[in-house]
């Protein structure tokens, strides 16, 4: 910072509501999550004997390798593959129909935009039964393909309108000079408009990827082997598997979260912003 | 569309034609606009999940209108959706107008306050119902810890509602703070500044100053919050079951028992309907009241 920062004229007293208020929360979502990590090292016959805020008396790493050798592996793996390839779709498809909405002449591509939004607010839970029809009639029944086609599909209304929204502040200037060196629509699409979108694309990518991730009603109704399990699934079978080992159960689901974290940790501004979907606009 | 160049020589200055369009449009046509009529022609119909669906015009209406387990479900949906803007809203704009001050304690925190994001609903799901297990959880040694014998609030009729309120606002504040906290930053100092040197506290500056210049953000986020209530269905789904008995069993979740338990598909498809009705409404009321149909792009997000 090169200025001198002006002094603020009223000295604030300390919001003491406030601070207790933030506190209390605090409380809220860090205890039950201190609860959570520290159950996963703790031995199953210890967990309901030592109480839930007493540092395990033997903290082992077992619940980890259980969870693994379980199969967790397996899911990470589907899991990812079924991300991957809702982000890649959903960024293609939202991008190059957002660049149609902004910049097309054709009145026809605003009532698509129209058709977009009506399509933000209706859950997945209203057309599973349809979805589930069409799945089974292209013959894709439990497979990973399955989770991704309609996951992707309910993900990029949000997305087109975000990238509606960041390609929307391309200036005119801009296009005119890739007009000028003889660009066509391609290349302009590729050099121009695409780069200029990066923080959109990037906050569509993270929100597509996030959809696939958590998601949990089109991999409980559109598979039924365990080798198509995705995260969420597993999480749903340990949970019917494991009545009494609590703290397998747990070891698991802390498990399945670590890539997020890791994102979180790395990209917290594309995850929020991800995370936000519409409302970051 | 104001700009009215005189163009005609579309294809030199970059413009794409309405074939850009297609992909995107027909993808989302075949596996989200197309399920939105066929639930429709669907809930005409009687179908197993095997064969062909049976068309028998309306009579999956016709029960559905008699069915108490719809009546309550519907209840249970406006309740549960109701109940959980009125919890969510004020702790998260609070906490989010509080977040929104710069220093540093209140950075940390809020980061903290992000955590329950990262974790998908069924996780949440799985997390409460361990941890409010009445025979191994911390529930357990609760109960007795507090004087009130054993502690089964998923199995109470009344507290399991409740439970779920409680755990999907735990889940979503994180969300509904962060927007809020957003809208508070876009909020000019000035006005502040004003106000100060007028001598108004912190409560009167709050009232006056941040509450009306956040009704946009609380436009949005109640928006939601509404549609999230819809969809709160991995939630009841693992954290009670829709019981005890059918006492948390929200529309989504009836149509699901309904639908793949004892698949009456063409009756769940009427269940669904109105869902698609219920959504439909709310995305109108959306496109009309927060502008996103107009599309702003000055204000950055965040």
């Amino acid at each position: 910072m090169t200025t001198v920062r002006r002094v603020r004229p009223v000295r604030e007293k300390p919001n003491v509501l406030g601070g207790l208020g933030a506190f209390l929360w605090l409380l809220v979502v860090a205890v039950p999550l201190y609860t959570l990590l520290i159950a996963t090292v703790q031995r199953s016959e210890n967990y309901t004997a030592e109480g839930p805020l007493a540092l395990p008396s033997e903290p082992t790493l077992r619940n980890y390798v259980a969870a693994i050798d379980n199969g967790l592996l397996v899911f990470v793996g589907n899991t990812a593959l079924v991300t991957l390839a809702v982000a890649v779709l959903v960024m293609v498809l939202s991008a190059t129909t957002a660049f149609a909405v902004v910049r097309s002449r054709s009145r026809w591509t605003q009532n698509v935009f129209r058709v977009f939004l009506l399509g933000l607010a209706i859950p997945s839970q209203a057309v599973i039964i349809p979805v589930y029809l069409i799945i089974v009639n292209l013959g894709l029944y439990d497979s990973l393909t399955a989770i991704v086609l309609p996951t992707a599909a309910f993900a990029l209304p949000v997305c087109v309108l975000i990238l509606v929204g960041t390609m929307r502040d391309i200036s005119e200037e801009l296009y005119e000079a890739m007009a000028l060196d003889g660009a066509g629509v391609a290349r302009t699409f590729t050099q121009l408009v695409l780069p200029m979108s990066r923080s959109g694309l990037s906050t569509v990518g993270v929100y597509a990827a996030l959809q696939a991730w958590n998601g949990f009603l089109f991999p409980l109704i559109l598979t039924q082997s365990a080798d198509k399990r995705v995260i969420t699934m597993g999480l749903f079978e340990f949970q019917g598997e494991y009545r009494v080992d609590v703290p397998g159960l747990l070891t698991a689901v802390v498990l399945s979260t670590v890539p997020l974290f890791v994102v979180y940790l790395l990209a917290r501004r594309s995850l929020v912003n991800g995370l936000m979907g519409v409302g970051g606009k | 569309m104001t700009r009215k160049s005189p163009a005609g020589s579309a294809p030199r200055t970059g413009r794409p034609g309405a074939l850009w369009a297609v992909p995107g449009l027909v993808y989302f046509a075949v596996f989200a606009a197309l399920p939105m009529a066929l639930v429709a022609y669907l809930s005409l119909t009687e179908w197993g999940g095997l064969g062909a669906p049976r068309f028998v015009g309306l009579d999956n209406w016709a029960r559905l209108f008699d069915d108490p387990l719809m009546g309550k479900a519907v209840w249970l949906s406006l309740l549960l959706t109701a109940a959980s803007w009125a919890v969510q809203t004020p702790i998260a704009l609070l906490l989010g107008v509080w977040a929104a001050g710069r220093q540093r304690t209140r950075a940390v925190l809020s980061a903290i306050f992000f955590l329950p994001l990262l974790l998908s609903s069924a996780a949440v799901a799985i997390i409460w119902r361990a941890l409010l297990d009445p025979n191994f959880g911390p529930a357990a040694w609760l109960g007795p810890a507090l004087g009130l014998g054993s502690l089964d609030l998923l199995g109470g009729s009344g507290s399991a509602f409740w439970v779920i309120v409680f755990v999907s606002a735990w889940q979503f504040i994180p969300l509904h703070m962060l927007l809020y906290q957003g809208g508070a930053r876009q909020i000019p100092e000035s006005l502040y500044q004003a106000a100060r040197i007028d001598g108004a506290g912190r409560l009167s500056m709050f009232w006056h100053i941040t509450l009306p210049q956040l009704r946009h953000t609380i436009t949005t986020s109640s928006v939601l919050m509404v549609v999230g209530a819809l969809t709160y269905f991995d939630t009841v789904l693992i954290l009670t079951g829709g019981g005890p008995g059918t006492d948390t069993s929200i529309v989504p979740f009836l149509m699901y028992r309904v639908g793949f338990k004892s698949w009456e598909l063409g009756y769940a498809s009427a269940i669904a309907f109105t869902l698609v009705l219920a959504a439909t409404v709310v995305a109108l009321l959306m496109v009309r009241f927060t502008g996103f149909g107009s599309m702003r792009s000055t204000r950055e997000g965040m």
